[in-house]
């Protein structure tokens, strides 16, 4: 059996993040999120996708309790999101990296807020660090890196304050076409190794087909939930054959139909 | 997305009063009464003798303006720091130019204009009144080294930074060295030298308010010093408030110029 | 500029210069223009000197004095208009116009409050240093990535942390750019406010070198003062390059 079909077995499939009736007015008027009520199941990597301008964004941040909700409520692992929680960790679409501090400081910088001794988070945060493929880099600057080397600190950030849900805000899209598929192989191997929960927005159909156990599509703005996607893909071939299976086809067109009616 | 969202929220936030509250020219309007108001308590209370409130200064200026004296004085400051900031204006938009064209000119002068610029160029004041004299001459010369760095700096760098996309699409259309400099180097580096100019006009009435106040007191020189010496304080606020308050004026509408000139993009937002 | 094959430094200009000045200077075309050999053994005679070592003590603690109160007052104050609108609207007006305005006319009303003393010196110095000070750690705190804001706050960042850990270090290269334009316009505070008074630390002296027209003293110290000048602007933009990938790390 392969790891991934192991995985989706394996996971109980409670749900970890439960959004309740959610909506969003922004002080303006605009109305971001309608009502929105969705689960996001433990140990799998769940996407948002949706057109642009949907909300995506504003329900991940609304979870990552960044910006407050205006009725509704969201819970993480049985409990109410009031603010930002070390259950949760988020990776940013800029990446967010502090251009002061050195690759080890960035990714300790979690453990750091939360007053842990520095020679005890600087061990996990090299750990993590060779865990994303930049051993040897500890000490670089963020201006020394990549993009997609950048990303790889954002991530090994998150994953450094060992929070169960990971929250990533479109975290290729500032990255070039082909470190992306690259991150994706990468994610894929990750979300087999740690058992977390992953919630992912995104604006490529393809990517979403390629990382997701499911799909939440949201309609236009103020958003819904329009349908939910579970891709059926055998995950543990080589990723070039994946690319070219036709379950893997079928579902990104069957997505694309759903939206394509969204734009103008 | 989000950040769109918000900043149109924080424009429509809050009722029609809240509008009008945080309307720029309220919020400007309030603070100078704030500000006037603190003047006019700490010059009652009074924090020092020598420090009258604001009613009284402003009722000195209305009596310096309504006997002439004000006129009079204003005539003869800005005798100098018209003369001077011509001169400046001609000899440093000259050089600055010159010297953003050709390397020669530009290391043979810009070493003196960088110190120039970061120098106290105050202290010369008294060389200049040995060389010259009490008279216009040192005067103007004081305009001039104050007004004058700035200017042919900004001058030298627009030329020195223009796009060099703009100078190869000249030369690939076989544009003469005459035509690059006049219509590609010269249109492209007139936002940043008319920058230059407003500045170097501030730093002209720097020049000719120390002039007056260190070579001989004339104009609103004469009114500081005279009115400083026989404690007529109010006398003496209200000359510093009008030559304070024309620089200003002076410079906004330069600002304006600008503006009006080079930014239209800017002139829709405000 | 180059000769040949080799790139002649910038500053190298000035040798021309000075040797220009050296003729000039022993022609006797003026007295104003004493040769520049003689204006060199001047500052060699009178940098030990113990007038010129009080002259400088007096002087340099009214810098300090006054643009550690400009710095202190000046990006708080910066900060508080980058974050809050209404703050921005009330004191941006000010401190542009105190930027621009001639604040040199402003130093008699500093001398009649306070006295023709190191006071008046000081306060000359907060004025002229205080307002770019402003500005530039207001422009420092409104070109944070607001990501990073975020970032921090989704770490559990309490508001102090925020501050002392993102704010201060992300708006670090403006307020530096800040510090540095403040202290060349010191310079010329505390030079101007001690011309006008003209009776302690380096406004004594040039009073006492132009009342007895020893033209090579007063180009001495004023060479002495320019070079002061020059080596601090500098030192910072040195200091400023080294934080430079800031900028250009931010989006």
């Amino acid at each position: 059996m392969s790891p991934a079909a192991a995985r989706k077995i394996e996971a109980r499939h409670r749900p970890m993040v439960e959004v309740r009736h959610l909506s969003k007015i922004y002080a303006g008027g605009v109305e971001a999120l309608n009502a929105i009520s969705v689960d996001f199941p433990e140990g799998q990597l769940t996407s948002l996708l949706g057109p642009s301008g949907c909300g995506k964004t504003t329900l991940l941040k609304i979870i990552a309790g960044l910006i407050p909700a205006t009725s509704g409520e969201v819970m993480v692992d049985g409990r109410p999101v009031t603010g930002p929680g070390p259950e949760r960790a988020f990776v940013f679409q800029d990446f967010a990296l502090m251009p002061w501090a050195n690759v080890l400081r960035n990714v300790a910088f979690g453990l750091e807020l939360k007053g842990v001794a520095q020679s005890e988070r600087e061990a996990v945060a090299e750990k993590h660090i060779a865990s994303v493929g930049l051993g040897g880099f500890e000490h670089a600057f963020p201006h020394e890196l990549s993009g997609g080397m950048r990303q790889r600190v954002g991530l090994a950030r998150a994953l450094a304050v060992n929070a169960k849900v990971l929250l990533m805000d479109e975290p290729f899209s500032a990255v070039d076409e082909q470190t992306r598929r690259k991150f994706q192989e990468d994610l894929l191997e990750l979300i087999a190794r740690e058992h977390k929960t992953f919630l992912f927005v995104t604006h490529s159909i393809e990517e979403a087909v390629y990382v997701s156990d499911r799909i939440v599509i949201l309609s236009k703005r103020p958003s819904q939930v329009s349908a939910i996607v579970e891709p059926e893909i055998g995950r543990g071939r080589d990723p070039d054959q994946i690319r070219r299976d036709s379950a893997y086809l079928d579902t990104v067109e069957t997505i694309w139909q759903s939206l394509k009616r969204y734009l103008d | 997305m989000t950040l769109i969202a918000e900043t149109k929220a924080y424009a429509h936030r809050g009722s029609a009063w809240g509008d009008i509250l945080r309307h720029p020219a309220t919020l400007w309007l309030i603070s100078a009464v704030i500000v006037a108001g603190a003047w006019e308590i700490a010059g009652r209370w009074p924090i020092s003798p020598a420090f009258p409130p604001f009613s009284d200064t402003m009722s000195a200026l209305a009596g310096l303006i309504a006997d002439g004296t004000l006129g009079k004085a204003l005539i003869i400051t800005l005798k100098p720091l018209a003369i001077g900031l011509i001169a400046s204006v001609v000899m440093g938009v000259g050089l600055g130019v010159l010297m953003g064209l050709n390397r020669f000119a530009e290391w043979l002068g810009s070493p003196i204009f960088v110190i120039a610029q970061s120098a106290p160029l105050a202290a010369l004041i008294p060389i200049l009144t040995f060389a010259y004299g009490i008279g216009l001459t040192a005067k103007i010369l004081t305009v001039c080294i104050m007004a004058m760095p700035v200017i042919v700096l900004n001058s030298l760098n627009a030329v020195r930074h223009t796009p060099a996309t703009l100078l190869d699409m000249g030369h690939s259309f076989l544009a003469t060295r005459r035509q690059i400099i006049f219509k590609i180097i010269l249109p492209a580096a007139s936002p940043v030298i008319f920058a230059g100019l407003r500045l170097g006009c501030a730093a002209g009435f720097i020049g000719v308010i120390l002039a007056e106040l260190l070579i001989t007191p004339t104009g609103i020189g004469d009114i500081i010093t005279y009115n400083q010496s026989v404690a007529e304080y109010e006398k003496m606020y209200a000359a510093i408030f009008a030559i304070m308050a024309l620089s200003v004026l002076l410079i906004s509408l330069l600002e304006m110029i600008e503006t009006a000139l080079f930014h239209p993009e800017k002139r829709a937002q405000s | 500029m180059t000769i040949g094959n080799i790139r002649l430094p910038i500053m190298t200009s000035l040798i021309i210069w000075a040797i220009l000045w050296e003729i000039v200077g022993r022609s006797g075309a003026s007295f104003v223009i004493p040769p520049l050999s003689g204006i060199f053994a001047r500052i060699v005679e009178i940098v030990p000197t113990p007038s010129f070592g009080e002259a400088l003590w007096i002087t340099g603690k009214a810098f300090v004095i006054g643009n550690v109160i400009a710095v202190l007052f000046g990006i708080p104050l910066g900060v508080l208009m980058g974050r809050s609108h209404i703050a921005d609207r009330i004191f941006l007006p000010w401190v542009n116009l105190f930027l621009s305005a001639p604040l040199s006319a402003l130093v008699p009303i500093i001398m009649v409050i306070f006295g023709a003393g190191q006071t008046t010196i000081i306060f000359t110095v907060v004025l002229f240093a205080i307002w770019i000070i402003v500005l530039d750690a207001r422009a420092g705190v409104r070109s944070i990535t607001p990501s990073l804001v975020e970032m921090a706050l989704s770490f559990g960042a309490t508001p102090w942390q925020a501050f002392s850990r993102i704010y201060v270090w992300a708006a670090l290269p403006e307020i530096l750019s800040g510090i540095r334009l403040g202290l060349i316009r010191a310079v010329k505070g505390v030079v101007i406010g001690q011309m006008l008074v003209s009776i302690i630390g380096f406004g004594r002296l040039f009073e006492l070198y132009s009342s007895r027209f020893l033209m090579e003293h007063f180009w001495a110290l004023l060479f002495v003062l320019f070079a002061f000048a020059f080596a601090i602007n500098e030192a910072l933009t040195w200091l400023e390059r080294r934080f430079e990938y800031f900028a250009s790390s931010r989006n």
